[in-house]
């Protein structure tokens, strides 16, 4: 934990308290949809590292982009998307984000500056990187954030991303979430150093390892790195030691990691570790944290229940949507 | 009208365009002071500075990745890729992600961008260095593919490539480079989609793209001493195709022969051909005819690559196998 942890306000505490829930409950409710077999797809969770995706948030302002991954409706949320309309892309629906023409895995509001997430793990880190050559070049003063898992840092993108980012001093900055798992893969067996952080050594930037389950480290870490790139310093990659307490995607038993593991994990659960900071530092009363609570499932229960009863896209004229 | 050469006429819309909208800038592997593996861009970063004439690294991913990016937040890359041998190394930018933003995203999602590549052989280049792979392209939907084949041609469709908001890959050739085609000085566009009838003939219709369309003009002169006169149609663009254009010469001809330098295998000439057999096949006398590189990798040394890679007297023998059949 930071030594210095700054003091947050109520108002502020409140909004991200609730974007962390938010995201929680999106998902869990994510998660009973597809086993109950009402959910067509697959999606992947990001349960247990919500901290991630609102601590970067909460170091960006209008005019900065956050590009996301396959494990993204966090990102998303976090930056303000609107659950209804992400559960309406999630259900296929026409008042989805993408018209139900992307599914979990591809969504985005470039207003909200969401680039999107995607399929393709590392598939987003040039695109990201590319965002912030435009931004850099336009002169507009924005950041643009990339996330990306601990499998995408094996990927040759991270390589030529990270490289050429740092090259052009480009207002980016890199976070991943080690989540200590690709698919079933632990990291150990796959990546060649510890901590991936250590790779930004080779691209001359700074590499930042934060507990991703801790959202006010998380956010010094943001702020630090986003400031950087935004005073025209380059690039800094944030390494989030996470986990995700969920299965990789659906269809997952988590067969390859024990239920002790899991336990320990969940012991460092994001939510509840800053929950309770924020009644022991007298910030919020346990009453006002219940409400948020509250709202928040109701505002998943309208989401649903929206996305359940819009309409589904006709193909009739799909063929001229290819093309701008 | 001054005559330049092939790679001029595409600076000369380079030059036009950087100079016209600030948002356009250039992007690619040594392409500031060396001027590309070919000349191109030569003398362009003396001009527009090294922020808009930009040296990247030997990183095709992401040059393709970042140059979608770029193009996301509204500016307008213009992109090399060395040889197009080395598009393999960053498709999953552009048929994962570029092709599908628009798509995906909706009218927020403009991927503004062009990739132009050098294609094909008959310069010694061997196996990774000489391959036209127009058809991997032109079978991914939301990917504008330009194939000029000529001066005029390649500055017309640069600028209407440029002012696409549309990923374009604009497939330039390594022999036309070289070639010299008379191009005016005063402004003008070629729009996509529109075949040009590089010829007029009745007897049988060639379709082909990039180089051998000047490999079909010669053949043309060779079956016009034995009394056959082809119908020579480039379509300057993949995609969009003009069908249209090569269905109203068949109604004419009532023969085809397609031509192309890429892999005869589920090629553009096949897909050219499959076109004109579902919606033309009652104008057509003959069995339609391909002309391609043969099935095997372009070898380096020159009898083997002449071997695999079509020329005019493949042309002259397929049109002439279409017609005999009569």
């Amino acid at each position: 934990m930071s030594a210095t942890a700054p003091v947050i306000e109520s108002e502020r505490a409140c909004g991200l308290y609730r974007s962390l829930v938010l995201i929680r409950e999106f998902e869990n409710a994510l998660d009973q949809l597809f086993a109950s077999g009402i959910m067509r797809g697959t999606a992947h969770f990001c349960v247990g590292q919500e901290a991630t995706a609102v601590g970067l948030s909460a170091a960006l302002k209008k005019g900065d982009y956050v590009i996301s991954y396959h494990r993204g409706h966090g990102h998303f949320l976090a930056q303000g998307g609107d659950p209804k309309r992400i559960m309406a892309e999630l259900f296929g629906k026409e008042a989805g984000y993408s018209f139900g023409r992307g599914g979990s895995q591809h969504v985005s509001s470039f207003e909200d500056g969401f680039l999107g997430s995607n399929g393709i793990t590392g598939g987003g880190m040039p695109v990201g990187t590319g965002a912030a050559l435009a931004l850099k070049m336009k002169g507009t003063g924005g950041v643009s954030v990339v996330f990306f898992g601990d499998g995408a840092a094996n990927q040759g993108a991270f390589h030529e991303s990270m490289n050429l980012g740092s090259i052009w001093k480009l207002p980016v900055v890199y976070v991943c979430e080690n989540n200590l798992y690709s698919m079933s893969t632990h990291v150990k067996d796959t990546t060649a150093v510890g901590d991936i952080a250590d790779r930004a050594a080779a691209y001359s930037i700074p590499g930042v390892i934060v507990d991703g389950n801790n959202l006010v480290e998380v956010m010094d870490a943001a702020e630090t790195a986003v400031e950087r790139a935004r005073s025209g310093q380059g690039p800094t990659l944030i390494e989030c030691k996470t986990y995700r307490l969920l299965g990789h995607s659906k269809s997952d038993n988590r067969a390859y990691r024990t239920r002790e593991e899991e336990a320990a994990w969940h012991a460092r659960d994001p939510i509840v570790h800053f929950r309770q900071r924020l009644m022991n530092d007298n910030i919020l009363t346990e009453e006002q944290l219940n409400e948020i609570d509250a709202d928040v499932d109701q505002e998943i229960e309208a989401a649903i229940k929206f996305a359940k009863d819009a309409p589904f896209p006709a193909p009739d004229g799909l063929e001229d949507e290819v093309y701008a | 009208m001054p005559e330049v050469f092939y790679s001029q006429a595409i600076r000369d819309a380079l030059r036009d365009e950087l100079e016209r909208d600030p948002d356009v800038f250039l992007m690619g592997e040594d392409i500031a002071g060396f001027g590309g593996a070919f000349g191109v861009t030569k003398g362009l970063v003396d001009e527009f500075g090294r922020e808009r004439v930009r040296n990247t690294p030997v990183s095709e991913e992401v040059i393709i990745g970042a140059g979608i990016g770029a193009a996301l937040l509204g500016t307008r890359p213009v992109l090399e890729v060395m040889f197009m041998d080395f598009f393999m190394l960053a498709f999953d930018q552009l048929f994962n992600h570029g092709a599908k933003y628009h798509f995906m995203y909706g009218d927020q999602a403009k991927v503004s961008m062009v990739v132009r590549t050098p294609a094909g052989a008959r310069r010694g280049y061997g196996p990774t260095h000489s391959q036209t792979l127009d058809t991997f392209l032109m079978s991914m939907p939301g990917i504008r593919v330009a194939v000029p084949s000529n001066a005029y041609d390649a500055k017309g469709l640069m600028k209407t490539a440029i002012r696409d908001d549309n990923i374009v890959v604009f497939i330039e050739n390594k022999t036309l480079y070289g070639r010299r085609g008379e191009v005016p000085e005063e402004e003008y566009q070629i729009p996509f989609g529109e075949a040009r009838v590089v010829r007029a003939g009745e007897h049988c219709t060639v379709v082909a793209t990039g180089q051998m369309v000047e490999d079909a003009e010669k053949a043309a002169e060779a079956l016009s001493q034995q009394g056959i006169e082809i119908e020579i149609i480039d379509p300057r663009t993949l995609n969009p195709l003009d069908t249209e254009t090569i269905l109203e010469s068949i109604d004419k001809t009532a023969h085809l022969v397609v031509a192309e330098e890429g892999h005869r295998t589920g090629g553009v000439g096949a897909e050219i051909a499959t076109r004109i057999f579902e919606e033309g096949f009652y104008s057509l006398d003959g069995p339609v005819r391909r002309v391609a590189a043969k099935d095997i990798p372009i070898p380096c040394t020159e009898p083997l690559e002449r071997y695999v890679i079509p020329d005019a007297n493949d042309i002259v023998r397929a049109v002439q196998e279409t017609l005999v059949e009569e």
